[in-house]
């Protein structure tokens, strides 16, 4: 049972506190349809985030003034906010400078302790060593950073890596999943949401099969988490990762979420200050999590920008902002399927979805595609999306992807489905499929 | 004409869907550039007359945007046309001629390509608007750049 949409006056609400909406565009309003590469940003994240820099900036977590009593108090609130968001400890939260630093701040841990190396004395880092013979799986819709970053692990520590493929429809192949997860896997690293079909990964499928060997099942959630509610202990995965700045929250954060247990295990992935207890000339001892994560002087406006963004997603409610996009995804899939020599990619795949759909247009390379909807003043991305993997699956180089945030209105959409509608023609194509 | 007329005349989207010059052999020494953000691609050679001082002729092959294939096309072109007036390039001719076509190209719609000088590739001076597009109309004229680079022995 969906949870009642925004209704449109909460709509219009939500779209007067996005001052970039108020902008044209080669003489058209601005519509943005790119929120799944970064989100436009509130009002309330952006004066957080500059009212911190202005009234409470100090170094956190080390001197005794006043303001720096202030600024940790405002990070580690904001830290609080965000473990309530995905209602897990605050021990279990890192922030990171993005969500492709969170996946590497794992993989780089994992093979740390497969190189022997652990964390101090109160951990237990070689529990998670990988070896020759042991097995990495991903799957063929990974984002090139839930990707890369396990090839290079898997190149390090003599770990195979294995992927799912991906069926014609754009769905994973869960009968080969079932035979590639095995006794081997040690990891499963994969994503919530598709970032090139939008649709919801069966991980109540997936999932099951890497508990049932004792695999880590990490979830990339950069595009679950702005648009469905995203709870990791629910969803029983021992780390998830997502960016700040598609969550409507300012760029240069990411959030790690990792089961204590396995945190307090991993040994760092940066070395350095503020992450330490004792330092001699020989060796160092680490603070637990999340400060052992954190080296360095950490991303403070960041993160009091993040916060600003998830009260402000909390206002509604990601149940009720999930319903209403799931109302703007069937209307955006809908109007694309009906337009002459345009292919949707993975739209036969049942999964649900999210408000996101890119699409191969006949004869028209997405490049020149997008440039038709950029002079209608609307905001779309062209190319492969960071998965190429996936598009060579499907067969092509490039998309254009229209993908729909808190703030899109059905209007918008069919805008956008209407300015798609005159590509074919404005390139001298005829209606119908053959160039 | 709009901004997008402009930047899709009808001499870009013929020679994006009739391109000129495509058709390497093996013996090419050839230049691949790539533009990484959307897959579009462009391998190219420069042939060179019997002395092996002026470019008889351009050719390549790709895959991409109209915008990118187009002006592939339209470099093979205006070789081949030098080449039948008498006057193919010498590579210091082509490397200002690069240098010039890159500058208008960056200068944000302020400097159009000469027409006496680019021919029919004039029409890419609409390009020089759409920063983003910049790239694709490039790509082309940096394999020719490249290889004389190479060939005076500056590696790129």
């Amino acid at each position: 049972m969906l949870a009642t949409p925004l209704t449109s006056a909460e709509i219009e609400g939500i779209r007067a506190r996005f001052p970039i909406l108020r902008r044209e565009v080669h003489g058209h309003p601005l519509v943005y349809l790119d929120s799944a590469a970064t989100a436009q940003k509130p009002d309330s994240v952006i004066d957080a985030e500059s009212d911190f820099v202005r009234t409470s900036n100090a170094a956190v977590n080390r001197g005794a003034h006043f303001l720096a009593g202030e600024a940790t108090e405002a990070y580690e609130d904001a830290r609080d906010t965000i473990a309530r968001f995905l209602g897990v400890d605050d021990n279990e939260v890192v922030f990171t400078s993005h969500a492709t630093e969170a996946l590497n701040l794992v993989a780089y841990a994992l093979g740390t302790a497969s190189s022997g190396r652990g964390a101090g004395s109160h951990t237990d880092a070689a529990r998670f060593a990988l070896h020759e013979g042991d097995e990495i799986v991903v799957t063929e819709l990974e984002h090139h950073a839930n990707l890369i970053p396990w090839q290079e692990l898997a190149a390090r520590t003599g770990a195979t890596l294995r992927y799912i493929p991906v069926l014609d429809h754009g769905g994973l192949d869960l009968d080969a999943a079932a035979e590639i997860i095995g006794e081997r896997t040690r990891v499963l690293a994969v994503t919530h949401v598709s970032n090139v079909t939008g649709a919801v990964t069966p991980l109540d499928r997936l999932v099951p099969l890497a508990r049932a060997v004792g695999a880590l099942v990490v979830l990339d959630a950069c595009q679950s988490a702005p648009h469905l509610p995203l709870r990791p202990r629910e969803l029983d995965v021992d780390v998830a990762v997502f960016s700040g700045h598609k969550l409507y929250g300012p760029t240069g954060i990411g959030v790690l979420y990792g089961r204590a247990e396995l945190l307090d295990a991993l040994p760092p992935f940066l070395y350095g200050g503020s992450m330490i207890t004792t330092v001699t000339m020989d060796r160092a001892e680490y603070l637990p999590s999340p400060q052992r994560f954190e080296p360095g002087t950490p991303r403070l406006s960041q993160a009091v920008g993040l916060a600003a963004a998830v009260r402000f997603v909390e206002e509604f409610g990601m149940a009720r902002i999930a319903a209403t996009e799931h109302a703007l995804a069937a209307r955006l899939l809908d109007g694309l399927v009906r337009v002459p020599g345009v292919r949707m990619l993975g739209v036969d795949n049942p999964a649900p979805r999210v408000a996101l759909a890119s699409i191969v247009i006949d004869g028209v390379h997405a490049h020149d595609a997008g440039q038709v909807l950029d002079d209608r003043g609307i905001a779309a991305r062209v190319g492969h999306h960071c998965a190429q993997p996936l598009h060579r699956r499907f067969g092509v180089s490039a998309s254009l992807r229209l993908s729909a945030g808190i703030h899109t209105t059905p209007d918008e959409l069919d805008l956008a489905i209407d300015a798609v509608a005159g590509i074919r023609p404005f390139f001298g194509l005829g209606e119908g499929a053959g160039a | 004409m709009s901004d997008l007329e402009q930047l899709y005349q009808q001499i870009i989207m013929d020679h994006a869907k009739h391109p000129h010059g495509t058709g390497l052999v093996a013996r090419d020494e050839t230049s691949h550039q790539r533009n990484p953000v959307c897959g579009d691609e462009v391998t190219l050679t420069l042939r060179w007359d019997a002395a092996g001082d002026r470019i008889a002729d351009v050719a390549w092959e790709g895959s991409g945007c109209s915008i990118s294939q187009a002006s592939a096309s339209l470099l093979a072109t205006l070789a081949e046309e030098r080449a039948a007036e008498g006057e193919p390039w010498t590579p210091e001719e082509l490397t200002a001629l690069i240098e010039d076509f890159r500058e208008a190209l960056r200068s944000r719609g302020a400097i159009p390509l000469d027409e006496e000088r680019f021919g029919d590739a004039a029409a890419l001076s609409g390009v020089s608007k759409y920063v983003a597009r910049v790239k694709c109309a490039m790509l082309a004229w940096v394999a020719a750049e490249d290889l004389l680079l190479r060939r005076t022995g500056v590696a790129r």
